[in-house]
């Protein structure tokens, strides 16, 4: 699949948005001692609102016809695109109301204003979920229809939030909370475990054929023309191909980047090597986010030649 | 009713025939216009609705061209419908015609990623996605002769390897086809239930390799090789 460059910052940036505003919400509310300052909640919370709302954003950039746009909260049956809209959109007014109670009444909130920070944390995490499954639900893409999509989403969005938040409070502090540390460090270790499961998965053979595309299950069968003399749509979407060296280079490149040196900068405890390790991470996901677009095969490659996906 | 077509891939000359005469029609039909993008340039592209794919099927001596056109099959479970936030897409109760509204799509092209066969393609002037219609706006048409209540593929192909019909009733032309060739949907592990099918080639006998060299010839060889030394 094509990368577009809107889809993967959207993707990154929502998604830390997400982990972050979850994260904070659920810490506070739970009372882990570096997130009841007022101070950091309201910090992380408007980074968290502009992670979210440059994403979604860039997520417009990638429509040829935007002027539509507002029509997608319209299928929420069927679609989980209009899903992903719908609660994005519906995540604005809780999140709002909760940072507008921590603002006035400090961290100590009352009760009215937790149940809406709950609620605004769920629905947080239901969208990086929703965002997950416009991927995992496509068949003919076997490198995204697996369950191993949306863990992917979510424990990414939840691991880049963790990093971040861990940043900011410590920052903001002076005294970096062992607890917050700790949920970052066992959320890269989730994170690159869940990755190198999806890279050891995605690398079995199986699915779909030039065969079975054809018809022609008894015979070998090869591509002698694609019909048409340049590139259309269909080879621009669909035929995104990478060098194998290119693919084990980069997938190097975004272990390194997004958890093993993130990991060690956080061990450290130090609020600037964590703030570094949060961009690292953010950098290393969109590395990642790229393979996961580029590594994919639509099956519309068989019927330009490709003998499996 | 559940309107479809059948490919008969024995006889199809790969012309491109089809895919001229549905941009033809469809250009100023209800979803056009089907924009070019620098159509007389050196790398243009456009959105065409049918698009003809050759490929050799087995081995020399018995190896065969084939030639395969693609639309829009008008699925039975198609995802590009379900997938869609806009409800641009939808696929109609009466015939099965599935159909993209113009006025409705967003262009964000999920549909296109769901749809296995390749049908879909985004018009690169208009940002709308745009894809077969069956010609809706011909087989219903009462002010057209009945003969020509048929999408312009099938009107066109010279060689009639293209069937229009309901494979809803048995009795139907297509329904037949299907039965005595033996028809095939394409990818049918993925549970699309494409209604559109293909009818496979007829198996004929391989051609025994005809050995040209007459005596005459083998003279004149043997007389070459001689002076050659
Ligand atoms: S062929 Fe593709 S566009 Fe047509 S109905 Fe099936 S899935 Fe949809
Ligand atoms: S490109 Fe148009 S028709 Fe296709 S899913 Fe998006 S809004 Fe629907």
């Amino acid at each position: 699949m094509h990368p577009a460059f809107s889809v993967l910052t959207f993707t990154v940036m929502s998604g830390a948005g997400y982990g972050l505003a979850a994260l904070l919400i659920l810490g506070h509310l739970s009372g882990i001692n570096g997130l009841q300052d007022t101070n950091v909640l309201l910090t992380s919370g408007i980074l968290a609102l502009a992670l979210i709302t440059l994403g979604l954003l860039c997520s417009m950039g990638h429509l040829a016809n935007p002027k539509n746009a507002w029509r997608a909260f319209n299928r929420f049956k069927t679609s989980w695109l209009s899903r992903e809209g719908v609660f994005a959109v519906l995540f604005y007014p809780f999140f709002l109301i909760y940072l507008l109670g921590v603002w006035t009444q400090g961290a100590e909130i009352n009760g009215f204003i937790s149940i809406i920070g709950l609620l605004a944390a769920l629905i947080a995490v239901v969208t990086l979920f929703c965002t997950s499954m416009i991927y995992a639900s496509l068949k003919t893409i076997r490198q995204w229809n697996s369950s191993l999509t949306p863990l992917n989403y979510i424990v990414l969005g939840l691991m880049s939030g963790s990093i971040v938040l861990a940043a900011i409070q410590s920052s903001l502090t002076g005294s970096a909370s062992s607890i917050l540390y700790q949920l970052a460090t066992a959320l890269l270790i989730l994170g690159a475990i869940a990755k190198v499961i999806y890279l050891f998965w995605i690398g079995k053979p199986a699915g779909s054929t030039i065969n079975t595309a054809t018809g022609f299950t008894q015979a070998s069968v090869r591509l002698l023309d694609q019909g048409h003399t340049s590139n259309g749509f269909l080879n621009n979407e669909f035929g995104y191909t990478v060098e194998a060296n290119k693919i084990i280079c980069l997938r190097v490149l975004m272990l390194v980047l997004a958890f093993l040196i993130p990991f060690f900068l956080i061990l450290s405890g130090s609020s600037t090597l964590t703030i570094i390790a949060a961009l690292l991470t953010v950098s290393g996901l969109l590395v990642e986010r790229w393979l996961f677009f580029a590594e994919a095969r639509h099956v519309v490659r068989l019927f330009h030649g490709d003998q499996r996906t | 009713m559940k309107l479809g077509l059948v490919i008969d891939l024995d006889t199809c000359v790969g012309c491109h025939g089809c895919a001229t005469a549905c941009k033809q029609w469809n250009t100023s039909g209800t979803i056009g216009p089907l924009a070019d993008k620098d159509p007389y340039g050196r790398e243009p592209v456009g959105s065409w609705l049918n698009r003809i794919r050759s490929y050799e099927v087995d081995d020399s001596p018995n190896s065969k061209t084939v030639h395969m056109p693609m639309s829009c099959m008008h699925c039975d479970d198609a995802d590009c419908v379900t997938v869609c936030p806009t409800g641009a897409s939808y696929k109609r109760e009466e015939d099965g015609i599935v159909l993209v509204d113009q006025d409705k799509c967003m262009g964000c092209n999920l549909c296109s990623w769901a749809c296995p066969y390749g049908a879909r393609e985004l018009d690169p002037e208009e940002g709308t996605m745009k894809k077969c219609t069956l010609c809706v706006d011909r087989i219903y048409d009462e002010k057209l002769p009945e003969a020509e209540r048929q999408p312009a593929c099938v009107l066109t192909c010279p060689t009639r390897s293209r069937v229009f019909g309901d494979f809803d009733d048995p009795e139907s032309e297509v329904s037949k086809l299907v039965r005595e060739r033996a028809g095939k949907a394409l990818m049918p592990e993925l549970g699309y239930n494409p209604v559109n099918t293909y009818l496979p080639p007829r198996n004929k006998p391989v051609q025994d390799q005809i050995d040209t060299a007459s005596l005459k010839d083998t003279v004149k060889g043997w007389v070459n090789k001689m002076i050659a030394r």
